[in-house]
């Protein structure tokens, strides 16, 4: 038997509310399934499962809220059998109430709290205390609940808690999530920042010959082909990708690109491009595409919230030229582009001009040194300079 | 009329000096000097040696003569200076005042006031920091006010003075350069608790020195649109149990505030009372705001950080409602 725990979706998590159960007692699960949603101050978020197993016991009832590494469930392995009657693992955090597990052996009910008024009104009131969702200190089940619970209209069961998490709370959660990852960067992240002017008209030309006879929704977009260019770059120079992580760097093999999305309410989120370097174009874009969609609908899974290995931001659309950016913790560098621009640029001893952008490195200065960041810049440009290898 | 705190205070005792030629004020530097906190500032003048006592530095000789004096049938008002010092005359206190009247038989009883500043907050340091309302408040025999308004300050005096039993007065150090409009109708009882502003979700139970942050906290929780009520205790003993249940009954919710220290402390006794009287209209569990049980530290900061603060008090409130 193993334990599901409530994993870290990124450094600014520490809690999150669970919403809804994907799987049931009983259900066969595999690697990379989504077995649950997760509220966190950012999105809700599709958590996955890295282990085959088969679900002995949901721990946790939708609508509580946990501390990331609570135990959410216990499975089996492939083949394990369930243990006798009664030999449910201890392991829940205390206070967490057990829920019905039909067919999964005797589910042990731990008291429910629930405030003396509440016990009495519910009482007086016939309203059975068990359905109800507690707001009160400690997730206790207070006046207001059993008050709410017998208006008419009132939700009926813990499912439709997700709705009472109004969007001004969200954002002010959010804001409160970023100002603790970006404070702990600046605080911890001794950072240098580079820059580099690319002269973009032969990406542009490439782009625009790759596009041509495409329909609209399938054409290739610059900020696909800067993605796996830094891919690219990474891969010679791999001390800018992976974590800091108790006083070390874990480089990371494979490139997992955290995209900076702005949301349309404020805040931001940056998950993952899995894999960015081994993938071709098309599949990026199609890739991509889709996150945007999902991260703005609020529905991310559970591996592109804490995957990512390095971060790009892309604030061109906004006009800036460059961008010198806060490294996401635990990662060790953030890369950013400005505005694709016409600029003056002398090219073989003539003044020309030429669509450039600003690429921009920032890096943990505990895991690499400038002359490192120097040559990752360049090696980006030189990638940007031959599209077609890309 | 808009005086201060120390006026309000000042007028009360001219008064019952005017009023009643049986009181008489006495205590270390009430005379010439006009009171450590300037309380009884031109009195030695007005009414003379005899009747604006200078003593020595004796707290335990001072108030035993109060005590006598009472019994012979005087309205001494003795002021010790700090509660601090009053440590020194607790013999005098709990064995003599409290209890002649147990120990006579009812034959005698002692009519005396005893004044005294209290509480932390003006960079004493741990000696002369103390709030000990709660060992005064333990004592069966003597009735314990804590005056925390204009009001209260004007108008506790007379009654106290009327009452046949010792009454011990605490003045929290911090009130007295405090400004208010002094209501036409401020004669008072020291019977009752009051609640000094309304509201439904929740009691803010405090007094002393703490009531003006309370009203802080409540003030700038109002404009989250959480509506607290805040109820000064006044009269520290004998409690007055039906307001507190009456208050808690309604809001289902407690945070009392209190500087002296949390172990053994008023906030203490009052949330036994909730939970003996209120239990099952409590909505959460009642929460304490109490001074750091610590030495009261010299350092601004660490003084400011060691005593309930209107921040802290706002937290608490947040936690117990849980927004």
């Amino acid at each position: 038997m193993f334990d599901f725990t409530l994993p870290s979706l990124g450094a600014d998590m520490d809690e999150g509310k669970l919403i809804e159960w994907k799987v049931k007692p009983g259900d066969a699960v595999s690697k990379g399934q989504v077995v649950a949603i997760v509220d966190t101050s950012k999105a809700a978020v599709d958590v996955e499962i890295w282990q085959d197993g088969v679900v002995h016991e949901l721990l946790i009832e939708p609508g509580e809220r946990i501390p990331v590494g609570t135990v959410l469930a216990t499975l089996l392995e492939p083949g394990e059998e369930a243990p006798p009657q009664g030999a449910a693992r201890g392991g829940r955090q205390a206070g967490a109430r057990a829920p019905a597990a039909p067919g999964a052996g005797a589910a042990e009910t731990a008291r429910l709290r629930i405030s003396p008024a509440a016990r009495k009104r519910a009482e007086a009131l016939g309203v059975d205390l068990a359905r109800l969702n507690g707001s009160g200190p400690g997730g206790a089940v207070t006046l207001a609940d059993v008050e709410v619970a017998v208006q008419p209209g009132a939700p009926k069961a813990p499912e439709a808690a997700p709705a009472a998490h109004p969007a001004a709370d969200r954002n002010a959660e959010m804001r409160r999530a970023i100002a603790a990852a970006m404070s702990r960067s600046k605080r911890e992240i001794p950072h240098y920042y580079l820059s580099e002017t690319i002269p973009m008209a032969r990406a542009q030309n490439w782009l625009t010959q790759a596009n041509e006879g495409r329909p609209i929704t399938e054409r290739l977009l610059m900020a696909v082909v800067q993605l796996k260019a830094v891919a690219a770059a990474l891969a010679q120079y791999p001390e800018m990708n992976g974590f800091f992580r108790d006083g070390r760097f874990e480089p990371v093999q494979a490139a997992h690109i955290g995209v900076a999305i702005s949301l349309r309410q404020g805040g931001l989120i940056a998950p993952a491009l899995h894999d960015v370097g081994s993938k071709p174009l098309d599949q990026l874009m199609r890739e991509l595409a889709d996150l945007v969609k999902r991260t703005r609908a609020g529905s991310l899974r559970s591996s592109e919230m804490s995957d990512p290995t390095i971060t790009v931001t892309n604030l061109g659309e906004q006009g800036v030229e460059t961008v010198m950016g806060v490294i996401y913790p635990p990662q060790v560098a953030l890369v950013g582009f400005g505005r694709i621009m016409e600029r003056p640029w002398v090219e073989d001893g003539a003044l020309v001009a030429l669509p450039t952008v600003v690429a921009s490195l920032a890096a943990d200065h505990r895991v690499s040194d400038g002359h490192r960041g120097a040559l990752f810049l360049a090696e980006l440009r030189e990638r940007l300079l031959r599209p077609e290898e890309l | 009329m808009r005086i201060s705190y120390r006026e309000a205070m000042r007028q009360a005792l001219h008064d019952a000096l005017a009023s009643d030629p049986r009181v008489f004020l006495m205590g270390e530097d009430v005379g010439r000097y006009g009171g450590t906190y300037a309380v009884s500032k031109g009195f030695y003048d007005e009414f003379g040696p005899e009747r604006i006592r200078d003593t020595p530095l004796s707290e335990l000789g001072f108030v035993g003569a109060g005590i006598g004096a009472a019994l012979g049938g005087m309205r001494p008002i003795v002021e010790v200076m700090t509660v601090n010092f009053s440590l020194l005359a607790l013999d005098q206190i709990v064995n003599s005042a409290a209890l002649l009247r147990h120990m006579s038989g009812g034959q005698v009883s002692v009519p005396l006031v005893i004044r005294m500043a209290t509480g932390a907050g003006r960079q004493l340091a741990a000696q002369h920091s103390h709030s000990l309302e709660n060992w005064y408040a333990h004592i069966p025999g003597i009735r314990v006010l804590a005056p925390a308004t204009i009001a209260d300050a004007r108008g506790m005096l007379a009654p106290a003075l009327a009452d046949p039993d010792p009454v011990v007065m605490f003045e929290h150090a911090q009130l007295y350069n405090m400004e208010g409009k002094l209501p036409d109708n401020w004669q008072c009882d020291i019977e009752r608790a009051a609640i000094r502003r309304p509201g439904s979700q929740l009691s803010l139970i405090t007094y002393g020195g703490s009531l003006p942050k309370a009203l802080d906290a409540a003030a700038e929780l109002a404009r989250d649109g959480i509506d607290v009520e805040v109820v000064d205790l006044r009269v520290l003993r004998p409690l007055d149990t039906e307001t507190i249940a009456e208050s808690v009954s309604r809001t289902h919710r407690a945070v009392i505030v209190d500087e002296g220290w949390r172990s053994g402390s008023l906030a203490a006794e009052v949330m036994a009372r909730i939970v003996e009287n209120c239990f099952y209209d409590l909505d959460a569990p009642p929460v304490r705001v109490c001074s750091e049980e610590v030495p009261i530290p010299y350092a601004k900061h660490m003084e400011g950080a060691a005593l309930p603060q209107p921040a802290k008090i706002v937290a608490a409130v947040r936690e117990v409602l849980n927004v």
